[in-house]
């Protein structure tokens, strides 16, 4: 094992992600996944003045598109691509996607690869997926309330909170300071302020989670582009290197509840490979669907030590004109939970930071940017985790 | 024109069937209704039994037949208001057509006397009717006429269905003839049979004489025929009544539940 | 403090009843083991054989030393509560209909942890005691109880959906001749429940005990003869609509196999009383009782059975007896099925040779009807679907679950049984 982490991983020479597309999300929508997916995609080739033809490599995460997978879309959308990826990770499906799309530029496997995440919102797709959400869920979290990442997340807060000292007005305050980002963020569902008096005494979901802390499940899609830096160039678009990235599955199984993601497996790894500290990161994008888990990835990402994820927030406005701009467009907390795409919302949004186009409030002289993403509550716990470290071209 | 078999042939039938549509002969129904509820003979539980009537529906008016009812019923031979064959008993066993499809279909329409036995039935549950009682009725009845048959008469039909059978822990107490009786009705008097309203021909305790059961042992060895369960003998008259009780045709059957019609003269 | 459940008032006639609807239903096959051992409320988790993780949800493989080779074994029930949740919203119709609901994280002794409901008087972070019981889906799920006995504790009204208590429910006992029927009534009795109807078959024929049993409290004598579709349909046309738990006390046994036997006669009745006779109360009473499966304090939840060990598999001494009741136990997996949906366990006992006239010959250990009686209201308490009573049928079922095709072959030996 020492032996393997002292090799030094490969940067990504070359290698920029570009063209940040958002389909504005709808709260109910009748379209299936592929309609949203497809709408992103010509949005896509359309921003980037390029033909779908163009696109040889396809990458594509959803959890609505059944009884498909990439594969169909293929022959459903007119592509030929001749690298195709599927990555069913939920919140962190946007940094693999990334990672993965990264290596293939690099490597010469695809020139031009269309990152997109998809997921359609039916008027009962959140029940029906979360009783065939996985099969850890099926059998031993569904039948118990049927609280879906609600419960999940409940738990998780609820110990964070006894063991850490975290309050409800701590996670009120990420929730407040992300519906602060969002009023100027055309595309999210929230569209009032959020006080801390409404946040507190909000209707009671699966306590101690009320219900603006938690997402709202909605239809919409998000997108990217990864090429070489040459390819972005004669493109003329804006472009963002990728400084460094990590995953990791099921870490920590033996902590008897979760109170730490794979970051902390990963992240001094992941730091080096940057070349940067967290002090240099002009704005944190996490994965937000419950304020808790943005505060463990404060902590496993080093941003500050276990257990002062509160402190942190006490001591940091976290809007885009603060000391520490976080969830820049207001998170899935305010924007909504697009599926699937609630793991792109935060790296598409950092794309758009960076490169100094932002739809909302720009966050000053933003040069540098960390995403992290954190999905699959696959029983008990998240599974799945993973970071991006991202330079837009002034940095 | 008198209706006279011997006199005037032809004429007898005739009158008889002119005199039921006039009313001035009445048809009076002996029979329980099968009814899952009518209480059965109980033998001893190590024995077999005899099987309830019950009804199972096959079809009414309905997916399983939409125009029709109908229903399949299940019972014992010994069943409810029914008859008794020669063969039911081991006595009985050798004797020449002696099951329900093989008896000379004579014995079934015959005169009837009724021997009224309420009074004595009703002051002792384990009353026995002898000899020497019948000797009495004949006194003042009349002769009992040959070929006839002899029906005990003692309200017990009309008994609640547990005083009916009247079990306790030492068996069934109801009325019943002895030894005496029957001999006298088939030697002395040459019945085609005996009916009662009890349970069976025997008194509830006709096990503990001599013999056993003496109606079933000794009418059935003689080929004589049992009645058992009837019911409204309180309204036949103690003699002038026609009986009618044709069981069922049923190969080699030991008995049958059967419909047993009466006629009286108004 | 649980508050004790009041005796429910009588329906609102002008309101309609609420349908049953059901916790989540799915499980993978091999979730199936923990069900299995929930129905005979065992709690049991996978242990692998060859390095003694134990692990939980099921899985197929040890995710310690990657061994196939997992096993279900009873698990040491102790637990501590390491954190909390009260659903208030819920997608699924069951629970939004039941919602606040509390759900917990376990850390089992067992070295896991676990989510389970949890039972109210449970403090906060305190120890528990893990149960596993089959929900009204008839899946296997944990609860956790405080560790001691708390007041009125069974009428949690969590606990209470995983359970069948027979108090302030309704009750048929089939056939109060015998002195099973006898004693499962005076248990029923004295169990709470608020009526307790008990079938007699042909009231012209006196039984002992008929006086005591009519005394018995909130006992009421109908007429009900299991071998009769129109009296079985009658009772239920009076009754149905109003019986919470049926317990079919009506068997017939008579010693002696197929060959050694003339004709069928018995064969029939025996097929009349424990085969038709539980095929008619099926049609008769299922309906209703499907019907009421949430109808509030007083639903419908339990249907029991009460079988011979020898359903499992032939003793040629009571060979046609034991098939006759093969018949009952393979309806009652049908029943089972047929009951899905509606939140109505099926409780099948299986007991060994019982202390009444037609096994008076057989050697002890025999049940008592009390014992027999006692047991059934034990596990309609705690919920159980599989209720095995007395030593024989104990040994009997380990041999069977051990290889059925094995005692098989030791039934039909000589000396078998």
């Amino acid at each position: 094992m020492t032996k393997r982490d002292a090799r030094i991983r490969q940067a990504y020479d070359g290698v920029v992600a570009a063209v940040p597309i958002t389909v504005p999300y709808q709260r109910y929508s009748p379209e299936p996944a592929h309609w949203w997916i497809a709408r992103a995609l010509g949005d896509l080739a359309r921003a980037a003045g390029i033909t779908p033809q163009d696109i040889d490599g396809f990458c594509v995460s959803s959890f609505t598109l059944f009884p498909d997978t990439a594969v169909g879309l293929t022959q459903h959308l007119g592509l030929t691509p001749r690298w195709l990826d599927h990555i069913p990770m939920g919140g962190a499906s946007g940094v693999v996607s990334l990672r993965r799309a990264a290596r293939a530029v690099q490597c010469g496997d695809a020139e031009m690869v269309a990152c997109v995440s998809g997921d359609a919102n039916h008027v009962d797709s959140f029940r029906r997926m979360l009783s065939s959400f996985s099969r850890f869920a099926q059998d031993a979290s569904y039948p118990y309330g049927s609280g879906g990442p609600n419960a999940s997340f409940a738990l998780m807060t609820d110990h964070y909170m006894k063991t850490t000292g975290a309050t409800r007005e701590d996670f009120g305050k990420i929730c407040m300071a992300q519906r602060e980002n969002a009023l100027s963020f055309p595309h999210a569902l929230m569209k009032k302020p959020l006080s801390l008096e409404q946040y507190v005494s909000a209707r009671p979901i699966s306590d101690p989670i009320a219900l603006f802390d938690c997402v709202m499940p909605c239809a919409g899609a998000e997108a990217f582009l990864v090429m070489s830096e040459d390819a972005a160039k004669n493109l003329d678009l804006p472009a963002v290197r990728v400084l460094s990235t990590i995953e990791r599955h099921n870490a920590f199984p033996d902590d008897p509840i979760q109170i730490r993601g794979g970051w902390e497996m990963d992240r001094d790894e992941f730091w080096a490979m940057a070349g940067i500290a967290p002090d240099d990161v002009d704005l944190l994008e996490t994965y937000d669907d419950y304020p808790v888990i943005s505060m463990m990835q404060f902590e496993d990402l080093g941003f500050c030590k276990k257990g002062e994820g509160a402190d942190f927030v006490r001591g940091h406005d976290l809007t885009n004109g603060g000391s520490f701009p976080h969830n820049t467009s207001g998170g899935q907390l305010s924007v909504g939970q697009a599926g699937a795409a609630g793991g792109y919302l935060g790296l598409v949004e950092a794309l758009r930071q960076v490169t100094g186009t932002a739809l909302g409030r720009q966050v000053e002289d933003a040069k540098t940017a960390v995403v992290s993403g954190f999905g699959m509550i696959n029983y008990d716990r998240g599974l799945c985790s993973g970071a991006a470290a991202l330079a837009g071209p002034g940095a | 024109m008198t209706a006279d078999l011997t006199t005037n042939p032809g004429t007898v039938l005739p009158a008889l069937a002119e005199a039921l549509v006039a009313g001035k002969i009445r048809t009076i129904d002996l029979t329980h209704t099968l009814d899952p509820d009518f209480p059965v003979i109980i033998l001893p539980p190590e024995f077999g039994q005899c099987a309830r009537f019950r009804v199972e529906e096959v079809s009414r008016y309905d997916e399983r037949g939409p125009a029709w009812y109908w229903r399949n019923f299940t019972c014992n031979e010994h069943t409810g208001t029914h008859f008794d064959a020669p063969i039911h008993w081991v006595s009985g066993k050798d004797l020449p057509n002696a099951s329900v499809d093989s008896i000379p279909v004579e014995g079934f329409v015959r005169a009837v006397c009724v021997v009224d036995c309420v009074k004595e039935a009703a002051a002792d549950e384990d009353f026995l009717m002898t000899r020497d009682f019948l000797l009495a009725w004949e006194a003042e009845h009349g002769k009992i006429p040959e070929g006839c048959w002899v029906l005990m008469r003692t309200d017990w039909s009309k008994r609640s269905a547990a005083d009916y059978l009247n079990l306790r822990d030492d068996g069934a107490h109801s009325p019943g003839p002895d030894a005496s009786a029957i001999t006298f009705l088939i030697e002395e008097r040459n019945v085609v049979g005996f009916g009662t309203e009890c349970v069976g021909t025997d008194a509830g305790q006709g096990g503990h004489l001599s013999p056993p059961y003496p109606a079933h042992f000794l009418l059935h060895g003689a080929g004589r025929y049992g009645l058992q369960c009837l019911a409204n003998l309180d309204q036949l008259p103690p003699t002038g009544a026609l009986l009618i009780c044709p069981p069922l045709k049923i190969k080699n059957g030991s008995g049958s539940p059967l419909r047993v019609l009466a006629l009286v003269e108004e | 403090m649980t508050e004790a459940i009041k005796r429910p008032r009588r329906k609102d006639p002008q309101k309609r009843t609420v349908l049953p609807t059901l916790p989540p239903t799915s499980r993978s096959r091999r979730a199936l083991g923990f069900t299995v051992a929930a129905a005979e409320g065992r709690f049991v988790l996978q242990k692998c054989n060859d390095c003694d993780a134990v692990t939980y949800p099921p899985r197929e493989a040890c995710p310690k030393c990657l061994s196939m080779n997992l096993a279900w074994r009873d698990m040491p029930e102790g637990g501590e509560l390491i954190a909390e949740t009260t659903i208030q919203t819920s997608t699924n119709v069951y629970f939004r209909e039941r919602t606040p609901w509390r759900v917990g994280t376990v850390a089992l002794e067992a070295g896991i942890t676990v989510l389970a409901h949890i039972h109210g008087d449970v403090a906060e972070g305190g120890r528990v005691r893990m149960i596993a019981r089959t929900d009204k889906s008839g899946q296997g799920v944990l609860m956790a109880l405080p560790e001691e006995e708390t007041e009125n504790m069974a009428d949690d009204k969590q606990l209470r959906e995983l359970t069948c208590d027979p108090k302030h429910r309704r009750v048929l006992i089939t056939d109060g001749r015998t002195q099973l029927g006898q004693a499962m009534a005076r248990a029923l009795s004295a169990a709470g429940a608020s009526t307790v109807f008990v079938g007699v078959a042909e009231t012209w024929r006196p039984f002992a005990g008929a006086d005591e049993l009519a005394a018995i409290p909130n006992v009421e004598v109908m007429g009900l003869d299991v071998t009769d579709t129109v009296s079985v349909n009658e009772l239920a046309s009076e009754i149905g609509g109003k019986v919470d738990i049926l317990i079919n006390t009506a068997e017939y046994v008579r010693a002696g196999g197929a060959m050694d036997r003339d004709g069928i006669v018995t064969a029939r009745d025996e097929m009349e009383v424990n085969y038709f006779g539980p095929l008619r109360l099926i049609q008769a009473f299922g309906p209703g009782m499907r019907f009421r499966g949430a109808d509030g304090v007083n639903s419908a939840c339990a249907w029991v059975n009460l079988l011979s060990v020898y359903a499992l598999s032939n003793w040629p001494a009571y060979g046609s007896t034991s098939a006759s009741q093969a018949a009952a136990y393979s309806l009652s997996q049908c029943l089972r099925g047929e009951f899905h949906g509606s939140g109505v366990k099926v409780l099948n006992a299986l007991f060994g040779p019982l202390e009444e006239d037609w096994r008076q010959h057989l050697p002890p250990p025999k049940v008592t009807p009390e014992g027999l009686a006692k047991a059934v209201v034990g596990a309609l308490q705690q919920g159980l679907e599989e209720l095995t009573v007395g030593a024989v049928a104990e040994d009997f079922l380990t041999r069977w679950k051990q290889d059925p095709r094995v005692l098989a072959r030791e039934l039909t030996q000589p000396e078998g049984a």
